[in-house]
C-alpha cells in the first residue's frame, strides 16, 4: 500500500479541467516534485491534497485513510506557503508553537519542540522576533519550522523558494533537502523551476494542461524526456535529422556536443554568437543541420570569436530519440 | 490560486442576517412608507387622508414657488461644484508635489475639517461673514465698504464650498497618487511647457477623479440642509429646508414626502453615475 | 520630486486659511469676555465655557450625544464585522447586492431618511425612544465601518488563514487568533469613525429626536436659529477640541490619511 495515493483526481471549474485524472503513488520518506509551467494544475493538485480546494472527482488516500473530503484543519499536514503566510502579529516562536497549541501539546513539551525545530533551521537566536524583522530567507525557514514541528505525515511545499533571490534559492535548495532527510517526512513540492526540482527530488512529476505527462527520477526526466515539450521545458536541446529516412528525430543536449577544429568533426559549423555564463560558454552556431546550441566548460582557454569555422562532433551513444507520438 | 469555493463558505451568508434585518426595518421600510405617503391625498384640516393622487408631484412641476426652489438648489449646487473643481483640483495637484512632511500636514489640514460637526463650521462662517465680522473688517480696510453677506446665496455657497472641498480633493488626490510622476517628466523632456504637460498629460489621467468628485459634491450640496438652514434664513430656501418646513411647519407631510422622493431619486442618479465613472475607469485600467 | 512655484505656495496658503478660518474664529470668540460675538482683545475669559456647563440643556444634550455615539458606534461595528466577513470570505449569491445595500446610506440624503423615520416612528410610537434613535444612527454610520473593515479584510494575504487551518485550528480559532488581531486596526478605526459621524449627525436627528433624546448638534442648530451669543462659540470650541483629540487617536490607531482618503 502506498503512503499517499492520488487516484484519478480531478478538479473542474465549469468546462475548464484544471486537474484532469491525476494518479500518483508516493512512498514513505520520498521527496516528490510537481513540475510544470504555470496553469498546469500543479498548485490545484497540491491544494486538493491540503484540503483548500474540493476535488471534483477521484480519491486522495493518506496511509490508507480516505481524506478526499476531510476538512483542511483535520488533515494534520505541514504546509509551506509560497508567501510563507507567517502570522504577522506573532513572534517566531509563537508562529512555530501555533500548530502544537492546536494539538493541545502541553506547555513544556511545546517549548522543547519549538526550540528543537528552530535549531534545525538555524533560527534559535531569533525566537523572539516578529516576521517583519526577518529577511526573506529567514521567513522561509520559520515557515518550514512551523510546518515540520507538528510532525506531519506529509509536508507540502508550494513554490517555497520562488520569493528568494537566485543565490539564496540555491543555498536553500540544499538546506531543504538536508532537513527533509533529517526528519524523514514524505514531501511534495510544487515548482516551475526544473533546477529546483532536479536538485532536491527523488522523483519528478511533470504536469501539462492538468495532466501528468511523466513520472521519473530527475536524471531520467532530463536524459529521457517523454516528449519534446518536456525536453524543452527541462533544458535546451538540439534536433538532429533522423538516422534513416522516416526514422525518429534525434535530440542531443548542448553540453554533450563537442567543438572540434574545422573539418575534424561530423558536421561543419560557424560560430554566430557567444555568451559568457561564468563557468561555461554558450555558443550559437549555424550548420547544415540547422541552428545549434553548444555549451562548453570554461576551462581557461580562450573562447572562439564569432565567425570562427568549427566542426561539431558527438558520441552516438548520447543521441536520444523521443517515444512515438510524444509531443 | 486562492480558490476556496467549498460548501463551508456558503454558510457564511447568515452572518449578514442581523445587518440585513436592521436595514430592512430602518431603511427599506421607512423609505417605502415615504414613497407611499407622497401619493396620499392631503387635507389642510385633517392632514394625510389616504387615497391616491399625483397632485403633489403635479404641484411641484407646475407651481412657480417650488420650481424656483428647485432651480435655486440646482444653481447653488452647480456653482458650489464649479468652485470646488476650480479650487480643489489645483490644490490636490499642489499637495501632491509637496515634499514629504508638508504634504501630509497640509493634506490633513484640508481634510480634517470633515470630522468637525457641520453646525460648528456653519456657525463659524456666520461669524466670519457677519456685519461686524472679520471679512467685513477686511472689506472696509481695502475700501469696499460694509456688505451684508449673511442670508445671501453667496454665504450659503461659501460655506458649502468649505464643507464640500474635501470631497473634491480626495478623489483627485487618489487619482494623482496613481499617476507615474515620470510620465509628466517625459512630457517635459519632449519640450512641452509646464502648462502643456499639465493639460495634455496630467489632466486627462485625473479626469475620472475630477468627475466623480464633482458628482459627489453636487449630490451633497444639492441635498444639504444645515447650511442653508442657518445661513440662508427664511427667504433663501433650498429643497432640503423646504422639506423641513413642509413636515414641521406646514404639516403637509404628503407634499414634503413628494419633494423628498424627488430629492432621493435625483441624488441616487447622480451618485450612481459617479459609481459608474469610477467603475469604468477601473475596468479600463485593468485592461 | 518637482517643486512648487511661489504662486502654488500662495494658492495653498489661501486654501489652508479658508479651511481653517471658521474653526479658528469659533475658538477665538469662545474666549471673549463680552456679551456679543466679538474677538477677545487683551482680556480673555472663560465665562462662556462656565455658562455652557451651567446650561442644563447643553449638558444634557452633550451627554445624550456621547452616549448615543458610543452605543451606536459599538452596534454598528458589531454588525459590520460579521457582515464584512461574510461579504469578503463567503461565496454565496447576492454578495454584491448586500454590499451595495449596506453602503447605500452613503448616497441617501440624511434629510430623506430623517423624514422617512419621522413618519415610521410616529406610526409605531417610537418617537422619543433612545433605542430607536440609536438604531437609526447605526444605519447611517454602518457604511463607514463597513468600508474600513472590507478594506482591512481584503488587504492581507489570505493564505495566513489557510496556514492556521492547516495547522489544525478550527474556523472560530482562526477568526479569534488570526483574523481578528489582523483586522483590529480596522475595527477600532471603524469604531472611532462611526463615533465621530454619529456624534456630528444633525440632519436626520433633527426629525427623530425628542426633547428627552435631543443631541448636541441638534440643540446647537436649534439654539443658533433662535439666538446668537458667545455661548454657541464656547460649545463649538469644545467640539473642535474633542474632534481634534479623536482625530489624533484615529491617526495613531489607523492613520488619518487612510481613514479620510480611503485605500481601495
Amino acid at each position: 500500500m502506498p503512503f499517499l495515493e492520488l487516484d484519478a483526481l480531478s478538479k473542474h471549474y465549469g468546462p475548464v479541467k484544471a486537474v484532469d485524472d491525476v494518479s500518483l503513488s508516493v512512498e514513505q520518506g520520498e521527496f516528490i516534485s510537481l513540475l510544470g509551467p504555470s496553469g498546469c494544475g500543479k498548485t490545484t493538485t497540491l491544494q486538493m491534497i491540503a484540503g483548500f480546494v474540493d476535488a471534483t472527482a477521484g480519491r486522495i488516500r493518506l496511509q490508507g485513510r480516505d481524506i478526499t473530503h476531510a476538512p483542511a484543519n483535520s488533515r494534520g499536514l505541514g504546509i509551506v506557503f509560497q508567501s510563507y503566510a507567517l502570522f504577522p502579529h506573532m513572534t517566531v516562536a509563537d508562529n512555530v508553537a501555533f500548530g502544537l497549541e492546536m494539538q493541545k501539546v502541553e506547555r513544556a513539551e511545546r517549548a522543547r519542540r519549538v526550540e528543537q525545530a528552530l535549531a534545525l533551521v538555524h533560527l534559535d537566536a531569533h525566537a523572539g522576533r516578529y516576521p517583519r524583522e526577518l529577511s526573506g530567507g529567514q521567513r522561509q525557514r520559520v515557515a518550514l519550522a512551523r510546518a515540520i514541528v507538528i510532525r506531519p505525515p506529509l509536508l507540502l511545499l508550494d513554490e517555497p523558494l520562488s520569493n528568494l533571490d537566485a543565490k539564496l534559492r540555491e543555498a536553500m535548495q540544499f538546506e531543504l533537502r538536508t532537513i527533509q532527510q533529517q526528519v524523514g517526512t514524505t514531501t511534495i513540492m510544487v515548482t516551475h523551476d526544473q533546477a529546483e526540482a532536479f536538485s532536491v527530488s527523488d522523483r519528478v512529476v511533470v504536469m501539462q494542461s492538468g495532466r501528468i505527462t511523466q513520472i521519473d527520477t530527475p536524471y531520467e526526466v532530463y536524459e529521457h524526456p517523454a516528449s519534446e515539450f518536456i525536453s524543452r521545458f527541462v533544458g535546451k536541446t538540439n534536433l538532429l535529422p533522423p538516422a534513416t529516412d522516416g526514422g525518429p528525430q534525434r535530440h542531443v543536449r548542448p553540453e554533450k556536443l563537442m567543438l572540434k577544429p574545422a573539418g575534424q568533426g561530423r558536421a561543419d559549423a560557424t560560430i554566430v554568437d557567444r555568451f559568457f555564463l561564468g563557468s561555461q560558454w554558450l555558443y550559437h552556431l549555424e550548420s547544415p543541420l540547422g541552428p545549434m546550441v553548444v555549451v562548453q566548460v570554461n576551462d581557461g582557454s580562450p573562447a572562439h570569436p564569432p565567425g570562427t569555422a568549427v566542426a561539431l562532433d558527438w558520441d552516438d551513444a548520447i543521441l536520444r530519440t523521443l517515444p512515438e507520438g510524444g509531443r | 490560486m486562492s480558490d476556496t469555493a467549498s460548501p463551508r463558505t456558503r454558510s457564511a451568508a447568515w452572518l449578514t442576517l442581523p445587518s440585513l434585518l436592521l436595514f430592512a426595518v430602518m431603511l427599506l421600510t421607512p423609505l417605502s412608507l415615504t414613497l407611499m405617503l407622497s401619493f396620499n391625498e392631503y387635507d389642510a384640516a385633517r392632514g394625510a387622508t389616504g387615497g391616491f393622487t399625483l397632485s403633489h408631484y403635479a404641484a411641484i412641476v407646475s407651481d412657480g414657488y417650488y420650481l424656483e426652489i428647485f432651480l435655486r438648489t440646482l444653481r447653488i449646487g452647480l456653482i458650489t461644484t464649479l468652485l470646488c473643481v476650480v479650487i480643489g483640483v489645483p490644490e490636490a495637484y499642489i499637495l501632491s508635489r509637496m515634499a514629504a512632511p508638508w504634504r501630509s500636514v497640509f493634506l490633513m489640514i484640508v481634510l480634517t475639517p470633515l470630522l468637525v460637526s457641520v453646525v460648528v463650521r456653519t456657525f463659524g462662517w456666520s461669524m466670519l461673514l457677519g456685519i461686524e465680522g472679520p471679512v467685513n473688517m477686511l472689506f472696509q480696510a481695502i475700501g469696499i465698504g460694509k456688505t451684508r453677506m449673511l442670508y445671501t446665496e453667496g454665504a450659503v455657497i461659501t460655506a458649502l464650498v468649505h464643507v464640500m472641498l474635501p470631497f473634491m480633493v480626495i478623489p483627485v488626490w487618489t487619482a494623482l497618487q496613481k499617476l507615474d510622476p515620470q510620465v509628466e517628466q517625459a512630457a517635459l523632456s519632449f519640450g512641452a511647457s509646464r502648462l502643456t504637460a499639465i493639460v495634455r498629460v496630467v489632466l486627462p489621467q485625473i479626469m475620472p477623479g475630477i468627475l466623480s468628485g464633482g458628482l459627489i459634491v453636487f449630490g451633497l450640496a444639492a441635498s444639504s440642509f444645515a447650511i442653508p438652514g442657518l445661513l440662508g434664513g427664511r427667504r433663501l430656501k433650498m429643497v432640503a429646508t423646504t422639506v423641513y418646513d413642509q413636515y414641521l411647519h406646514e404639516l403637509n407631510w404628503p407634499m414634503g414626502a413628494a419633494i423628498a422622493v424627488i430629492l432621493l431619486i435625483a441624488n441616487l442618479i447622480v451618485m450612481l453615475t459617479c459609481h459608474r465613472v469610477v467603475e469604468r475607469q477601473y475596468r479600463r485600467r485593468l485592461g | 520630486m518637482p517643486r512648487n512655484g511661489s504662486f502654488a505656495i500662495l494658492f495653498n496658503t489661501l486654501v489652508v486659511m479658508f479651511m481653517l478660518a471658521p474653526l479658528v474664529i469659533v475658538c477665538l470668540v469662545a474666549f471673549t469676555p463680552e456679551n456679543t460675538l466679538s474677538l477677545p482683545g487683551w482680556t480673555w475669559s472663560l465665562r462662556w465655557f462656565r455658562k455652557v456647563f451651567e446650561h442644563p440643556d447643553f449638558v444634557t444634550s452633550f451627554i445624550n450625544s456621547l452616549w448615543l455615539a458610543t452605543v451606536s458606534a459599538s452596534l454598528a461595528v458589531g454588525l459590520a464585522v460579521p457582515a464584512s466577513l461574510a461579504i469578503t470570505r463567503g461565496n454565496f449569491p447576492g454578495r454584491q447586492a448586500l454590499e451595495g445595500l449596506f453602503l447605500s446610506p452613503l448616497v441617501i440624503p440624511h434629510l430623506v431618511l430623517g423624514v422617512a423615520l419621522l413618519q415610521m416612528f410616529a406610526r409605531i410610537g417610537a418617537t422619543g425612544s433612545f433605542v430607536w434613535l440609536a438604531l437609526a444612527h447605526v444605519v447611517v454610520i454602518t457604511p463607514y465601518a463597513m468600508r474600513l473593515l472590507i478594506a482591512a479584510m481584503t488587504g492581507y494575504d489570505r493564505s495566513v488563514e489557510h496556514a492556521a487551518l492547516s495547522l489544525g485550528a478550527s474556523r472560530l480559532t482562526v477568526f479569534r487568533r488570526i483574523t481578528l488581531p489582523m483586522i483590529l486596526p480596522g475595527v477600532s478605526g471603524g469604531w472611532l469613525l462611526c463615533f465621530i459621524n454619529s456624534f456630528d449627525e444633525v440632519t436626520m436627528s433633527i426629525f427623530i429626536t425628542a426633547p428627552s433624546t435631543i443631541t448636541l448638534p441638534v440643540k446647537m442648530y436649534m439654539y443658533a436659529t433662535e439666538s446668537i451669543d458667545p455661548m454657541m462659540a464656547a460649545v463649538s470650541a469644545l467640539i473642535v477640541g474633542l474632534t481634534a483629540a479623536t482625530a489624533l487617536l484615529l491617526d495613531r490607531i489607523y492613520g488619518l490619511d487612510r481613514v479620510l482618503v480611503g485605500q481601495r
